[in-house]
């Protein structure tokens, strides 16, 4: 870890520790959009790490952008940060500046199509796109658009579409947003940009979100078997309980190991490999986490009461967002088994 | 809660370019292995091969000079593991002797110890067994019985070893005994000893067939077997401290989730370049584990390199990683259905058919998926 990691660590967990109180992700589950928790985010610098400086970033690399991600995931932050960091770093690839407040992106669904034309002297999007992240409450929204059978990034101001309110199950926002003509406030474009550039990048901050999400039922079942007594002795002295936290132990390490991989192969420039192996790889770790923390946890952790479920809600969901296990896995199938048997290997060491 | 240290990291320039050099080496030197001997790897005894790695300077690659090391770094070295045992190199000749007894004399062994094995191991010319279980004694190691008893010059030994790999091939064999008796203190009174198998009188080995009818463990009986004084490593008590040590070496390799490896490559020759969707997703799947476990297994090589000592780092990659190459056997036959083969049928199924039989082996030797697992438990704090 270097200095920038370890400061954005040790701001992370203090921040998230003051303010990400259960009565905070209570409130944002029924619909109240943390303002305060917002700006503080914001002000700490901890929305933009990997943004350079010249478009309102804090210069840092993607390894900085997971450590933020990974601590937002263990304290079920409520808000977009890992959406703000997608579209603002579609934003600035794209040569665009990086406007203050919440961004999310679309399409988050592979069918979905969104398109941007002329419109006089400006331009304007058209489209739909289901299940947008905090659609409602973002105060941009960065979308991938064709225009002409080119890729562009766009960006439209949050209030610019007709939005259908949905959730996903830990009633986080995740909304239908429709455009027609919409003004759009930005566009451009870039020689990286790749059809699947915002689906890979979207695995790729849920799998780090998912893996500091393991490591909150980690810790959290530690503790929990620790100090609940029953035959009169700790959870914790009995060995079937210490064998399924070391199992958990084992997911929890190989989900982190997983997520750097991919944000430091994403900094490198190419991570598709990266990205497909970690989304399985942690989505399946996020899966088996859940259902070891909730049996450790007994009767009180299937409560509302009970803080774990609002990292586990939050694993159910992540893990199918933005392509489930099963779909990057045959993706990665298809590529590894093009290559052939001789190439597999030489591969995995190259990376 | 005390969590682990897994960080990522890349190899420097000097070891890709040794990697390099040992593709060549072993694409020079194996070239007529077939795809169901490959999975045998560190079961593979060719004390010829191990002689030209040794010639290569790839045993005690991390040693001092002064005892024929080559003072090279652990991340050069565990490039060399990788991928010989990718390969499916013969190992099992210099392997024990170049991962845990190499290491453990560096550590604790004498002066003239180390001047009289050190520099043959690396020459690929001495071989060693490891000598701890017992018939009574399998995890609650520190309960063996075998006793050492001091004599005049040195100490008479009277019990049983077993599932001594390749004691039947190897030149020495590390050995724990118990030359003390302290009532209710099993961790105290052992100590272990260089044990000469081809020149001790008293010593019986009989073979142990496996499950495949295979021999390389075996059954190592002591008859009042003289050891000298000068063969016992460290000092007189000091067991138990040590071969948790050495343990540490034997679980912190890349061989911790490569043994099924073979099993992949030859399903991506079966499946074909455009497989169906089953298929697809299994070989992902696969891939993303491999690619996590390398991963985690060459950070852990990071930390030996830094002088770190990442024992509880270590259980969770042999865990994590024996429970994957146990996995790899099941899932290609829930996927193909293909009868595992010994001797015929192609070398897909004959490679399915080796691990099939041997994959139980995987979460026992070097420690059970249950101790390990304690391990990690202890290392959580909740023991
Ligand atoms: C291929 C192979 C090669 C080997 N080579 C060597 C060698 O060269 N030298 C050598 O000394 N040994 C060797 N061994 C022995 C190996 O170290 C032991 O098999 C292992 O330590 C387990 O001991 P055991 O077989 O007596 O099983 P046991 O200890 O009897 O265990 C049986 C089962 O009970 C479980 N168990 C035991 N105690 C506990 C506990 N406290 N809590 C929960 N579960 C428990 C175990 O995990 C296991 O599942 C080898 C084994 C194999 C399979």
């Amino acid at each position: 870890m270097d200095d920038l990691s370890g400061l954005l660590a040790d701001t992370c967990t203090r921040l998230f520790t003051d303010r990400v109180t259960p009565a905070l992700i209570e409130a944002t589950e029924k619909g109240k959009w943390p303002d305060d928790l917002w700006q503080a985010v914001e002000e700490g610098g901890l929305t933009l790490p990997q943004i350079p400086e010249q478009h309102g970033g804090a210069g840092g690399t993607w390894d900085h952008a997971q450590v933020v991600l990974s601590a937002a995931g263990r304290f079920a932050v409520p808000l977009p940060i890992a959406e703000t960091m997608v579209g603002a770093w579609l934003l600035s690839s794209a040569g665009l500046d990086v406007p203050m407040g919440p961004i999310t992106v679309a399409p988050t669904q592979p069918s979905d199509r969104l398109s941007i034309s002329r419109n006089g002297g400006a331009w304007a999007l058209s489209g739909t796109a289901a299940r947008v992240p905090w659609g409602r409450s973002a105060k941009h929204v960065v979308v991938l658009a064709e225009s002409g059978g080119k890729l562009m990034v766009a960006r439209v101001a949050g209030g610019a579409a007709k939005a259908e309110p949905d959730t996903n199950l830990a009633l986080e926002p995740r909304d239908t947003l429709t455009w027609s003509n919409a003004p759009v406030a930005a566009a451009g474009t870039s020689d990286s940009l790749q059809p699947d550039s915002l689906w890979l990048a979207g695995a790729m901050v849920r799998a780090a979100q998912m893996a500091g999400g393991l490591e909150f039922l980690l810790s959290q079942s530690v503790k929990y078997v620790s100090e609940r007594k029953q035959f009169g002795k700790p959870l914790s002295t009995f060995q079937v309980i210490q064998q399924n936290l070391a199992l958990l132990a084992g997911h929890t390490a190989a989900a982190g190991m997983a997520a750097q991989a991919a944000f430091h192969a994403m900094e490198k420039g190419d991570a598709s490999f990266e990205i497909a192996c970690a989304k399985i790889r942690v989505g399946e770790a996020a899966g088996l986490g859940a259902g070891i923390a909730h049996q450790a946890h007994g009767a009180i952790g299937f409560t509302y009461e009970h803080t774990l479920h609002f990292v586990t809600r939050r694993l159910w969901s992540w893990r199918a967002e933005f392509g489930a296990e099963g779909h990057w896995a045959e993706r990665l199938g298809r590529e590894v088994a093009a290559r052939g048997a001789q190439a597999l290997w030489t591969m995995l060491t190259s990376r | 809660m005390p969590t682990f240290n897994f960080e990522l990291h890349e190899l420097p320039p000097e070891a890709e370019m040794l990697r390099q050099e040992v593709r060549e080496f072993l694409r020079a030197e194996l070239p007529n292995l077939s795809a169901d001997e490959r999975p045998r790897t560190w079961g593979g005894h060719s004390p010829e091969f191990s002689k030209k790695l040794a010639a290569k300077g790839w045993i005690g690659m991390t040693w001092p000079k002064k005892y024929g090391g080559h003072e090279r770094s652990f991340l050069e070295r565990y490039v060399v593991l990788e991928e010989t045992l990718a390969a499916g190199a013969p190992v099992s000749f210099h392997w024990v002797a170049d991962r845990q007894s190499g290491p453990l004399l560096l550590r604790f062994g004498t002066e003239e110890q180390r001047q009289k094995f050190l520099p043959a191991i690396t020459r690929g010319e001495l071989s060693f067994a490891i000598g701890m279980s017992e018939p009574d004694s399998g995890s609650d190691l520190a309960s063996i019985r075998t006793r050492a008893e001091k004599v005049p010059g040195g100490y008479k030994v009277n019990g049983t070893k077993i599932w001594t790999s390749n004691a039947h091939l190897s030149d020495y064999a590390i050995s724990l005994f118990r030359t003390q008796v302290v009532p209710d203190k099993k961790h105290e009174g052992l100590s272990q000893f260089l044990v000469d198998l081809r020149n001790t009188k008293g010593i019986t080995i009989r073979p142990i067939y496996d499950l495949a009818g295979g021999h390389h463990f075996n059954e190592v009986h002591y008859e009042d077997a003289f050891v000298p004084e000068d063969a016992r490593v460290g000092k007189d008590g000091d067991g138990w401290k040590q071969v948790t040590t050495e343990l540490g070496f034997e679980r912190s390799g890349p061989e911790r989730y490569l043994s099924s490896i073979r099993l992949v490559l030859e399903l991506l020759n079966e499946v074909g370049k455009e497989p169906g969707e089953r298929a697809a997703v299994l070989v992902g799947r696969l891939t993303a584990h491999l690619n996590t476990l390398r991963q985690m297994s060459l950070s852990v090589a990071a930390m030996l390199q830094a002088g770190k000592s990442p024992n509880l780092e270590a259980s969770v990659v042999k865990d994590i990683g024996t429970t994957f190459e146990q996995e790899i056997p099941e899932l290609v036959h829930a996927l193909i259905g293909a009868e595992p083969h010994l001797h015929t049928g192609s070398e897909f199924e004959r490679t399915l058919g080796y691990l099939v039989q041997h994959a139980p082996s995987f979460s026992l030797r070097g420690g059970t998926r249950e101790i390990l697992r304690g391990i990690i438990a202890r290392g959580l704090g909740l023991r």
